[in-house]
């Protein structure tokens, strides 16, 4: 096994990436300094910069450039630091990136990717806290994805590298620093679109993104000494989803709870609870209980953010509901 | 203006016959595909928003004349000029208008996204200023490919107050890339004059302060704007770095077929009739010898049949499946 973190199997996945493939480069604010989650640290050593390249401000830009370098062979990976900034690289990424297949008649490919992290917690306040996920994945022609620890970014950033559609990389600032035990071997590249199950239970199925992962599984192995027996699903990827394996585990339990850390209200929680109802309306022995921040912009003050976050105790009370 | 874009102001020069014959066949090609455009897209044979570019030809012929398949084009919204030019084939272009099987996107893009890989034309957009990061990030990739080939991006006047346009010219600069951004300021953005959108009157004024060499042409002039745009093109293949040329010119349509119009004073409009690129070109011609009043007539007739049978060709192209949509959401 190998000690690492998140943010630093970021970097040795996006170097491995580089070092395979010389089409891949990276743009972004501070990348060839390694910026400040230190999740491009050592690519401009390693590769320079005319392959690591520290761009202004001007996320608009980055994002454009990178569509562009994308249509003409590259395979850039590029930085928007906080998915709050997104806002600024919007316009790019959703007319031009997720368009330009389509509205060509499929001749130009757009194989970029775009990293960002959200999510609260560090007393960032509410613009450098928030969770915006469900916005991208309202855009069809995207694929979204929100690792849930170092072995996920591991698995799935080099096949959001390897595909020819643009790949939003959603990554979270709270885990970046987690420690965790990578096998030796390392980990081998999974398809976009898979889910994992990452416990099997029988009694109520619990879908998580990304931090929720891990507060789901403190929940399940509470749940276990209350004798409720919970599976957990990380989706993976947003989009595509894989409805499939998480129907089949609603089936078996016929109890589902979604948690994620972006406000409930409009967020990717509606969306599965209503693939889930379409697709197993008759298993379900309860309606689906949804876990989420409430209906506020993130507040800085210590105890309001903790108060706000959604996190173990929100998704016992979920499971609580669901086995009503 | 920076003074070494003195030498890219000088008019005059001359031109090889030949290819004053291509810039008029070119231009000719333009105006006759789009005056017969205005009926189709009237009748609803042609669909979606259609920006003319009528007496704005010049810009487009001597710019993409001088461009081979390999050297990507990036346009705007007010395409059809620029396709032409650039080589997409006319009947493909107006099967795509239609909404057609047989257009050059397989009827999924239309006017506003028109776009041709195999003729280097990368593309058509609906978003004002929109295509501007992406000729930088192609130009970026030509760069570390190591062929430098050049890319050129067309944008008008009213992009140039856009954010993304500052954001782009500044990022060329600092990453020197052959990137050439040809402003086409015909002085209107939609139904509004350039004085009421910003203080700045040239374009190329606001190149100057990211070290970008700029400099303005009458883009009425098709044998000016070509001499100048290949001075571009020379130096931006050198690896020379960025350039804006502003081609100043005027557009003769309304802003889209069926602009409710009024926001223009005529005599205005009467003034650009003598200087309307075409005109011009054949005066011209007369006078150095590179092609007499008949020749350029018959080069105005084989434009328009060239038309007549890209409609033919188009009405007979069936509209697309139905499962095309789904089929081109991600590419495979
Ligand atoms: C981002 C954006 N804002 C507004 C519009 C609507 N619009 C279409 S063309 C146009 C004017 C553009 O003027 P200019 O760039 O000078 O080009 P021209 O039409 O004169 O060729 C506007 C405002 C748009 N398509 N995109
Ligand atoms: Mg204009």
């Amino acid at each position: 096994m190998v000690r690492t973190t998140y943010a630093a199997t970021v970097a040795a996945t996006l170097a491995a990436a580089m070092r395979a493939d010389e089409r891949v480069v990276v743009f972004g604010e501070d990348v060839a300094l390694g910026g400040p989650y230190l999740t491009t640290k050592g690519l401009a050593e390693a590769f320079g910069t005319a392959r690591v390249v520290n761009t202004p401000i001007s996320e608009a830009a980055i994002c454009g450039a990178a569509i562009g370098a994308a249509q003409s062979g590259l395979r850039p990976v590029v930085e928007i630091m906080f998915v709050d900034f997104i806002g600024l690289a919007l316009d790019q990424l959703v007319n031009g990136a997720a368009k330009a297949h389509f509205m060509s008649g499929g001749q130009l490919r757009v194989p970029m990717v775009l990293r960002t992290q959200g999510g609260a917690g560090q007393r960032g306040g509410a613009q450098h806290s928030q969770s915006l996920e469900s916005w991208l994945v309202h855009v069809p022609g995207l694929k979204v994805v929100m690792p849930s620890s170092a072995r996920e970014v591991a698995a799935l950033l080099p096949s959001a590298i390897a595909d020819d559609s643009p790949v939003v990389v959603v990554e979270s600032k709270t885990l970046y620093f987690r420690h965790e035990d990578l096998p030796d071997e390392g980990v081998a590249p999974e398809p976009l679109g898979t889910a994992r199950v990452l416990r099997q239970g029988r009694d109520v199925t619990i879908v998580a993104t990304s931090r929720m992962v891990h507060e789901a599984l403190e929940a399940a192995r509470q749940l276990a000494m209350r004798g409720i027996d919970a599976e957990v699903i990380d989706p993976r990827t947003l989009v595509p989803l894989d409805l499939a394996t998480i129907a089949a585990s609603v089936v078996r339990t016929g109890r589902l709870v979604v948690a994620h850390e972006a406000v409930c209200h409009g967020g990717v929680g509606a969306e599965i609870a209503a693939q889930v109802q379409a697709a197993c309306f008759y298993d379900l022995d309860a309606p689906v209980v949804r876990v989420g921040a409430p209906f506020t912009p993130v507040p800085l003050s210590p105890m309001l953010e903790d108060a706000y976050l959604p996190g173990t105790a929100e998704i016992l009370d979920a499971v609580d509901a669901a086995l009503d | 203006m920076a003074g070494e874009n003195g030498a890219l102001r000088q008019g005059g020069g001359t031109l090889d016959a030949n290819v004053a014959r291509h810039l008029l066949v070119t231009m000719w090609r333009i105006r006759a595909f789009e005056e017969r455009l205005e009926p189709l897209k009237r009748s609803s044979t042609v669909h979606g928003l259609t920006h003319l570019s009528i007496g704005q030809e010049a810009v487009a012929a001597g710019v993409c004349t001088q461009l081979g398949n390999d050297e990507i084009v990036y346009s705007n919204h007010r395409a059809h000029g620029h396709a032409l030019a650039k080589g997409v084939d006319m009947g493909r272009l107006l099967a795509e208008l239609m909404g057609r099987a047989d257009g050059c996107c397989r009827g999924l893009g239309g006017s506003m996204h028109v776009v041709d890989v195999a003729h280097g034309f990368f593309g058509a957009t609906g978003v004002v200023g929109g295509n501007l990061p992406f000729a930088v990030g192609a130009a970026f990739a030509s760069r570390l490919r190591g062929d430098s080939a050049v890319v050129v991006v067309f944008f008008g006047d009213g992009a140039a107050q856009a954010g993304i346009f500052a954001e782009s010219v500044n990022l060329a600069s600092l990453w020197q890339v052959p990137v050439v951004f040809v402003c086409e300021n015909n002085g209107f953005a939609e139904f509004t004059p350039r004085s009421a959108h910003t203080r700045v009157e040239r374009v190329s004024d606001l190149a100057a302060p990211f070290h970008v060499t700029a400099a303005t042409v009458d883009g009425n002039d098709v044998v000016e704007v070509h001499r100048a745009f290949g001075e571009v093109l020379a130096s931006a293949s050198a690896g020379k770095g960025p350039f804006l040329l502003e081609c100043l010119t005027h557009r003769r349509s309304g802003h889209y077929v069926g602009d409710p119009g009024g926001y223009r004073v005529a005599s205005d409009d009467e003034s650009w009739r003598d200087k309307d690129p075409i005109g011009r070109l054949v005066r011209r011609g007369a006078t150095e010898g590179w092609f007499g009043e008949d020749a350029a007539r018959a080069i105005e007739a084989a434009a328009r049949d060239e038309v007549e049978a890209a409609v033919a060709f188009a009405s007979a192209s069936p509209f697309p499946d139905l499962t095309l949509p789904a089929d081109l959401t991600y590419a495979r």
